[in-house]
């Protein structure tokens, strides 16, 4: 079981015998009060949401699924596809059931996959990948230090702000929690 | 080479901002004679208030707010001091929380809660001024209003004016928190600061109640650029009425299955003695983001507990 404090973005809870995630999260506590949970809520299977606000002593059922280890190999029109890369089994997945995961998704990324039942319904990424970067401004040095940034895109076309003496080509690491820049990674 | 950690880099502008703060925030207090404190941080009792749950400490606690041993000083002879320090509140966190926070509280003997609206204004007008901010602020792209005096509004009136219920309403069907949260405080202090004020009675366990209207209590709430930024009192000094406030605010602890904490009693045995004053507690980590105009409290301080 969950408490409400254990609620944040992405975890995956069951509600009437249904798996949701929550994609927006909000703490607050007005002076002197409680401490409210307000969270949105999306249907893992039909996609539907929801808003609501919960208090601390709410409690919550972890979604009912089942992860498995998969390879992601390519996307083509609006379908993913991913590997078991020990049955060679290949799923499926929609745009809409990747959601915001496409941004870190680069050839032969290792994933888990999350099953509800029989059926493929999400994606849990790593919390942090490596990926190329395909579109930078050269550095004016000097910059360096002073915690200003630039926009970059990555080889998945996910643009964010990296410190400014990031180049083209280079590998740079990625929360995917955040989508925030992490650190310069070396070949 | 190593690649310094970005997270805590490009947060060194907000981190000089705030150290600036600080510094302007000691010189408005020294200036005006108040002596800065330094209370303990682990305490064996912290004040037993109904939603705010103290973090254990080897048998003790760290303490929720610095207010009980400020009071005692209080009391003891010491009519003007502040204090800015570390405070611990258990599993409050979000963009706006952090359960390590700094305060800044400070007390002055004499003056009422109406009063100590004005200090305010002139604590917060002072130091954006020394931070360089000549008239308006901007927060997030909206414009702050500085010019004062800034808006009041009861809270009876902030329910009348933005709420689908009357405040008595929402406090008889406990949903006083969930309105104050989701259909006042997004429509409170738009244009400039704003002070909301006579909470009721039952919402402030160690402020005095207004003579002309007991039910509510002489307390204010700061609300600035949508955040809320300091909580006041004319402080109870009726030692009898404290320790039933206590009393009530343990026995809705027990009732909602959360620790109790020991009565305060030095505190108690202290409040005779204490004036008529008034006490107010700011967040300082909120303040640093306004002014470093940072939309996530974990942008304005070193290191979170998740970033250790």
């Amino acid at each position: 079981m969950y408490s409400a404090s254990d609620l944040r973005k992405n975890l995956k809870i069951q509600i009437d015998g249904e798996p949701y995630v929550i994609v927006d999260f909000t703490f607050s506590k007005p002076g002197k009060g409680q401490s409210l949970y307000r969270c949105k809520l999306k249907n893992m299977i039909n996609g539907n949401q929801f808003e609501r606000t919960y208090r601390s002593v709410d409690t919550f059922e972890p979604a009912n699924l089942r992860e498995k280890k998969m390879q992601y190999l390519y996307q083509e029109d609006e379908k993913y596809c991913f590997m078991d890369t020990e049955t060679y089994e290949q799923i499926y997945l929609t745009e809409g059931q990747v959601g915001d995961a496409k941004d870190f998704l680069s050839d032969n990324l290792d994933v888990d996959i999350l099953f509800f039942g029989e059926e493929p319904i999400g994606i849990t990424l790593p919390n942090f990948v490596d990926l190329t970067v395909t579109v930078a401004e050269p550095w004016a040095k000097g910059d360096s230090v002073t915690g200003k940034s630039k926009p970059i895109v990555v080889e998945t076309g996910y643009s964010l702000q990296a410190p400014p003496f990031i180049e083209e080509g280079e590998k740079i690491r990625i929360d995917t929690r955040t989508g925030e820049y992490l650190t310069r990674v070396k070949e | 080479m190593m690649d310094s950690d970005w997270r805590l880099t490009k947060r060194k502008d907000a981190l000089q901002i705030r150290a600036a703060m600080i510094r302007a925030i000691r010189g408005f207090f020294v200036e005006r004679n108040f002596l800065e404190v330094e209370t303990p941080i682990r305490v064996p009792a912290p004040a037993p208030e109904a939603h705010i749950d103290a973090i254990p400490s080897d048998g003790w606690y760290l303490h929720t707010s610095p207010e009980l041993c400020m009071k005692r000083l209080l009391a003891a002879g010491y009519p003007r001091i502040f204090q800015i320090t570390k405070c611990f509140r258990s599993a409050e966190r979000g963009s706006r929380h952090l359960t390590e926070f700094t305060l800044l509280e400070w007390y002055e003997s004499g003056i009422d809660y109406l009063r100590m609206m004005e200090v305010c204004e002139d604590l917060i007008v002072s130091v954006a001024h020394d931070l360089g901010h000549e008239g308006d602020l901007t927060y997030r792209g909206r414009s702050i209003a500085m010019h004062t005096p800034w808006e009041r509004l009861s809270v009876k009136e902030a329910f009348r004016r933005h709420a689908s219920l009357s405040m008595e309403e929402a406090l008889g069907q406990d949903r006083f928190d969930e309105i104050m949260v989701g259909e006042i405080e997004p429509n409170i202090g738009t244009e400039g600061p704003a002070f909301l004020y006579d909470y009721p009675a039952a919402l402030g366990a160690l402020a005095r109640v207004k003579r002309t209207d007991p039910t509510v209590a002489e307390r204010f709430e700061l609300y600035m650029g949508g955040l809320e930024l300091a909580n006041a009192f004319s402080e109870l000094t009726d030692a009898t009425e404290q320790r039933e406030r206590f009393e009530e605010e343990r026995k809705s602890r027990r009732t909602s299955g959360r620790t109790t904490y020991p009565i305060p009693n030095k505190f108690l045995e202290a409040l005779p003695a204490m004036p008529e004053s008034s006490g107010i507690a700011l967040g300082i980590d909120r303040l640093a983001m306004i002014f470093a105009d940072r939309e996530s409290i974990d942008d304005v301080v070193t290191l979170t507990a998740e970033e250790l």
